[in-house]
């Protein structure tokens, strides 16, 4: 490198850094002229949401409390689409996840805490590796592309949750939800907060991937299948192997994020308590390029966004769901400059 | 089974599939030029919505039809501005306009929940005037519904029968080569999308404005989704959607018919039985490519110009 590129590293870095203050500044005027429009002031809606999430301690921890579920959906379409590989399936795996999950504290809730957590975290990564399984396996046969099975598949899944906790397991007071778990089916929190134990998976199991893909000859292989499946056949690769494996170890990452919620943050199982935490993570990925830190960061600013939402709802009479136009907005400004730095291609 | 009972169930698939039809033909339209729209469901909610709300504003269900039309089609103009203009990632600019569709349905819906509209009339075909009253007041269905079939006919026929179906197909399958043949794939994507989008807008009017009468926060409840599968499943033709549509629709009937005579099927499994046909009918047709996806389904078009 000569020192005339070194030179101008910083500058282009700075670039980057003030084209992504521009891209923010332009989605939140976006999202003030809706505001505008509908008679609402978004100078004080704004200063809500900061206030209500990076402003105090608590605010900061519901912060980590919604990003915790999307590092791990994110990851579970990260990993595989390092083999070209496009996992949308995350929803239903899930589902399946807490599926799995759940049967195990209902079935076990006798169990001590420290026998029954690492059996619900298996049972939650099987349920979602199975749900992936279909997916790998036909697409490894070339029989039926992964996005398609997936997202049949994603339709599908909450439907049988929806079988088992109608039909079995539901409390006797709700119809759509289990009765509370036993206090040993409950991932530990931090403190006072709602944080949970869950959001350490997350963080670990990005460095993992990691370190894995930078540094073990697994993560060069997938690199070589991702670049070119066909030579890495020839050149003795596993190819069909590693497609149906990566595909169900994503699986199994969403599955432990459904078990997660579950266990960590509901205490329950709910019908169709997900609503978009996979489809979510896809996009986290997506924006993040697949790389760890990335996803992290990415999840970081979706959860302060969705976070803010809770409050923007209490005081300016509108839907919860309306904060999904910030984020939307958002996505826009960012999915509408194709060359943003350090961008890979997930999909 | 009664006779009367066969016609019921028969009766309420044409309902709840009707919109699922209109959405399905949209959504064909656009990924035959090589888009998919994984928004969808967003973009059903957004002129659900705001097709609602323009009826119970204005009190007449024909102008909700039209701004529901509207609606579609803008929402799905966003989307070709994303991945045409700005050559975006299909699959996560789809994703994106459904959360925008989640946001923006809820904030047109919020002062509409539980408002009264008058729905679209309910027609007799003249030649079925004479029935009894029973099995009369079974066929009675709305226009969009009677328009329905023929619409399919009319996609079929545009996409297979005309110069302008053929450049859009041709751009879903190789762009490149339509570019080098004459043919903008940009606009032709643009064009589709628009073609699709105001498609989907009479669906999700058929669903708020003449089937369930009102407004609920996300009613939509996965049709987009179950559209984009029938798309699959009926492999990107418009006439085999009709089949499509009626089958999945018809499961859902079938299975209140089940309850009814005391057969104890959970609606759950049988909700999931469509999905999972479309699937074992895509593993039967293997690798097999002749009829399959549109060639450049999915990918970006990075242009010549």
């Amino acid at each position: 490198m000569s020192s005339r590129d070194r030179g101008r590293a910083w500058p282009r870095g700075l670039q980057a850094a003030l084209r992504y203050v521009a891209m923010a500044v332009l989605a939140l005027a976006l999202f003030a002229v809706i505001l505008l429009l509908a008679g609402k002031d978004p100078i004080q809606a704004y200063r809500d949401i900061f206030t209500s999430t990076l402003g105090s301690a608590y605010g900061l921890s519901e912060v980590f409390v919604t990003m915790t579920p999307l590092l791990l959906t994110a990851l579970a379409v990260a990993l595989p689409s390092r083999l070209g590989l496009i996992n949308v399936g995350g929803e239903g795996q899930l589902y399946l996840g807490a599926l799995f999950a759940t049967w195990g504290a209902l079935r076990f809730s006798a169990l001590p805490a420290w026998l029954l957590l690492p059996l619900m975290i298996v049972l939650g990564m099987i349920g979602g590796a199975l749900w992936a399984l279909p997916a790998g396996y036909l697409r490894a046969r070339g029989i039926v592309n992964e996005t398609i099975t997936t997202l049949l598949l994603n339709v599908v899944a909450p439907s049988i949750v929806a079988y088992f906790v109608f039909g079995f397991w539901h409390s006797p007071m709700d119809t759509n939800k289990t009765a509370n778990f036993a206090a040993a089916a409950r991932l530990p929190t931090l403190g006072g907060t709602r944080i949970n134990l869950s959001l350490i998976f997350g963080v670990v199991l990005l460095a993992l991937f990691w370190y894995v893909m930078a540094r073990t000859r697994w993560g060069l292989e997938m690199r070589a299948i991702g670049g070119n499946p066909g030579a890495a056949r020839r050149s003795g690769i596993p190819v069909a192997r590693y497609l149906v494996g990566v595909m169900m170890a994503a699986g199994a990452l969403a599955g432990l994020a459904g078990m997660a919620q579950v266990s960590g943050y509901y205490g329950v199982l709910l019908v169709n308590f997900s609503r978009g935490l996979g489809y979510m993570g896809f996009l986290v990925s997506w924006l993040a390029g697949g790389t760890p830190l990335g996803i992290v960061v990415t999840s970081f600013v979706v959860a302060v966004i969705l976070t803010g939402g809770n409050l923007l709802q209490l005081t300016g009479d509108v839907p919860y769901a309306v904060i999904n136009i910030l984020l939307a907005t958002t996505l826009f400004v960012v999915l509408a400059r194709p060359s943003l730095p350090r961008r890979r291609k997930v999909a | 089974m009664t006779p009367l009972a066969l016609l019921g169930v028969v009766s309420s698939a044409i309902f709840s599939g009707t919109s699922l039809l209109y959405a399905t033909l949209g959504e064909i339209v656009g990924e035959r030029s090589g888009v998919v729209n994984l928004g969808l469901e967003g973009v059903l909610l957004v002129s659900a919505a705001a097709g609602f709300a323009a009826s119970a504003a204005s009190g007449t269900p024909y102008l909700g039809i039209l701004v529901a039309m509207i609606a579609g089609a803008l929402m799905n103009l966003i989307l070709g501005y994303l991945v045409v203009s700005r050559r975006a990632n299909q699959l996560a600019s789809g994703l994106a306009l459904m959360f925008f569709g989640f946001g923006l349905s809820a904030w047109i819906g919020r002062d509409y929940v539980g408002a009264k509209i008058t729905g679209l009339p309910r027609l007799t075909l003249p030649g079925l005037a004479g029935l009894p009253t029973l099995y009369g007041s079974l066929l009675r269905f709305d226009p969009l519904i009677y328009l329905v079939l023929p619409t399919a006919a009319l996609v079929w026929w545009v996409l297979f029968r005309t110069r302008w179906g053929l450049s859009l197909r041709a751009v879903g399958e190789a762009p490149d080569t339509a570019f080098a043949a004459g043919r903008n794939p940009g606009r032709i994507r643009y064009r589709a999308l628009l073609a699709g989008g105001l498609l989907a807008g009479l669906g999700a009017a058929h669903l708020s404005i003449a089937y369930a009468m009102n407004w609920t926060e996300y009613m939509t409840a996965g049709r987009g989704f179950i559209a984009i599968a029938l798309v699959i499943f009926s492999k990107w033709h418009p006439l085999r959607a009709i089949v499509g549509a009626l089958l999945f629709s018809g499961a859902v009937a079938f299975q209140l018919l089940l309850q009814s005579s005391g057969v104890q099927v959970s609606p759950f499994l049988l909700n999931t039985v469509p999905y999972l046909l479309t699937l074992g009918v895509l593993i039967i047709w293997g690798g097999r490519r002749r009829n399959a996806a549109p060639a450049s389904l999915g990918r970006v078009y990075q242009g010549a110009e």
